[in-house]
């Protein structure tokens, strides 16, 4: 319904390159593996003259569920946001290497970030709701992204916020104060306003860390939901999160990816001893 | 038990001799210093305000507020004087807010704060704050009248008796929002940076450009703070004689300022020539009271009027 209808508003908001499918120029990759929505080369990262992501390489596959973790001050947040380029706006940041997402070059090809980051959602650690309503929190993400019809903003709130498993929760109060929700409805929130704008993939930054456990198994339960439209990325500080929700893991240490591979054998048979040191919580 | 007098033995806890404590200051000394510092503002206040209330009072009718001075000021009222004030005051808001807001944004959100050029235009804003009124009133004299307002003449108006070229309500205005403009310059940058930077995180990762992340977050989220600072500009600008002496400010006029050009009635200014510049001083008194109150109560209604609007942005803000 809301598919059919916006398309002429959100003409902008798709992809202004098409999608390529074609895994096989890259190598033979195994036919149970889904393509790879972003390819990581080389990432060198510094703030001013410090150097906090060494030669990262990374293909992020996708409709999966990406997990970083590590000890703080690892890298890992770092790397995650200069997925949607968000470390643009910290002055004095510089980046070598390349992230492609759907092999274009999202530092070198694109000239216009917030088309990057339409694409790329991004859910902070801390839920960070505008000071408005509900439903403008969420019209936000349309309005600024050039959506001006009233009818198309007021049922893609309803999709998204349906999406994000929130709607009946709030349905009776839109025009409440965001700050009136709970800790977990709040995130939830931003998790609707990020996919709002109809990303590809999301990234999220310890989503759950401030929240009761109730909550998160919501935010859980959602993130296994979401998989099947989106590419995630999340960043996690709680290992058994990261094991119950993700298919791959990568373990950042010190500014390096010392190891990424399936959860599954990240989390049974790793293969460095760092790793193994970090999961069975030796250290970090 | 005495607590000056507390001898115990201190063994127990790992001393070998036994202490005293020390008797503490009961606080009423700094309690009673402060307060009496409290009591001398509020008793100079009160003096002030008793001694134009009860001078003034007795003048205030509708009369003294609906009409023009009269008989070289001993009688009449100072509607003109009212009108050119609340003129000047619209002006001069108009001006400073403007220019004002849109420096402390480019001082926030678009410089690196911690880069030379910026505190150097920092320092010369906090300095421009402490210049004194009557240097800017030779300024505007100097820039506006004679620079700007000669120079429209010259190329417009060639010839003929001084257009743009005169004091003016316009002139005195853009002075005032000189003077002014610190104020709401710092006020504003004061609200800017209390604004969280997950709500901007939250703004541009949802691909909002600066701009639109400026109009639909950051400025409604400033609004109070902007306003504290017109707020403080208007307080500080209804009251100033100095820059507008020369700039517009007239001794006496028969009719209302209508156009930018005009010069106008201002009520400081008419205190200062009813108090300085009448034949008749005593004859003058009792007006040169009401006036002052009227003046007063202007100030307090222009202020009161702007933090009623303050609030109210505050609480819509929290209940949505």
């Amino acid at each position: 319904m809301y598919k059919q209808q916006d398309n002429i508003e959100l003409e902008s908001l798709q992809p202004q390159v098409s999608e390529p499918h074609n895994t096989t120029s890259r190598g033979q990759r195994d036919k149970a593996r889904l393509p790879v929505k972003i390819t990581i080369k080389k990432l060198d990262f510094y703030y001013v003259d410090n150097q906090a992501l060494y030669d990262v390489s990374l293909d992020v596959e996708k409709n999966r569920v990406t997990a970083l973790i590590g000890p703080s001050g690892c890298g890992k947040s770092t790397f995650l946001r200069t997925l949607n380029r968000m470390n643009d706006t910290i002055p004095g940041t510089r980046l070598e290497g390349t992230v492609k997402l759907d092999e274009v070059d999202i530092y070198r090809d694109v000239k216009d970030v917030s088309v990057v980051r339409r694409r790329v959602g991004m859910v902070f650690q801390k839920s960070n709701p505008f000071p408005k309503s509900i439903f403008e929190n969420v019209a936000y993400s349309l309005k600024v992204n050039g959506v001006t019809n009233k009818r198309v903003i007021t049922e893609a709130v309803e999709s998204t916020l349906r999406k994000a498993f929130l709607w009946d929760e709030v349905k009776d109060k839109l025009q409440h104060s965001a700050y009136m929700l709970s800790g977990g409805q709040q995130q939830r929130l931003c998790i609707a306003r990020a996919l709002a704008v109809r990303p590809e993939v999301l990234l999220m930054d310890e989503p759950a860390s401030a929240l009761d456990p109730l909550s998160t198994t919501k935010i859980e339960d959602l993130i296994n939901e979401l998989k099947k439209d989106y590419t995630i990325v999340i960043v996690t500080h709680n290992m058994q999160q990261a094991a119950r929700i993700s298919d791959f893991t990568g373990f950042f240490y010190e500014g390096r990816l010392i190891e990424f591979g399936p959860t599954k054998q990240m989390f049974t048979k790793p293969g460095k001893k760092k790793t193994e040191d970090y999961i069975t919580g030796r250290f970090g | 038990m005495n607590i000056a007098a507390d001898k115990r033995p201190t063994a127990a806890i790992g001393y070998s001799a036994t202490y005293q404590y020390k008797p503490k200051s009961s606080g009423l000394l700094p309690r009673s210093l402060t307060f009496l510092a409290v009591l001398i503002i509020i008793a100079i206040l009160a003096v002030i305000m008793f001694n134009i209330v009860c001078g003034g009072i007795g003048v205030i009718s509708w009369e003294f507020l609906t009409h023009p001075p009269e008989r070289g000021m001993e009688a009449g009222g100072i509607f003109p004087a009212i009108f050119g004030t609340v003129a000047l005051v619209i002006l001069m808001t108009i001006a400073v807010i403007p220019i004002g807001v849109l420096t402390a944004i480019y001082l926030q959100e678009y410089t690196r704060p911690d880069s030379k050029g910026i505190r150097l235009i920092r320092l010369a804003i906090n300095n421009l704050a402490g210049v004194p009124s009557i240097v800017f009133g030779l300024f505007g004299l100097g820039f506006f009248i004679q620079w700007i307002g000669g120079g429209i003449d010259s190329l417009f108006f060639e010839g003929g008796r001084p257009v743009w070229g005169q004091p003016a309500i316009v002139w005195a205005a853009l002075t005032l929002a000189l003077l002014t403009l610190p104020v709401v310059i710092i006020s504003t940058e004061e609200a800017l940076r209390t604004i969280p930077r997950e709500l901007k995180d939250a703004s541009y990762a949802l691909g909002a450009t600066k701009l639109q992340t400026i109009r639909r977050v950051i400025l409604p989220q400033a609004l109070p703070g902007i306003l504290t600072g017109g707020i403080l500009a208007v307080s500080r600008g209804a009251g100033e004689v100095a820059p507008i002496m020369f700039t517009g400010a007239a001794y006496y006029l028969p009719y209302l300022p209508s156009k930018l050009n005009d010069q106008f009635m201002e009520l400081g200014y008419h205190i200062y020539v009813m108090a300085t510049q009448s034949p008749d001083v005593e004859a003058t008194k009792p007006i040169l009271y009401g006036t002052v109150l009227v003046l007063l109560v202007l100030t307090f209604m222009l202020n009161s009027a702007a933090i009623m609007i303050r609030s109210r942005i505050r609480s819509r803000r929290v209940n949505v």
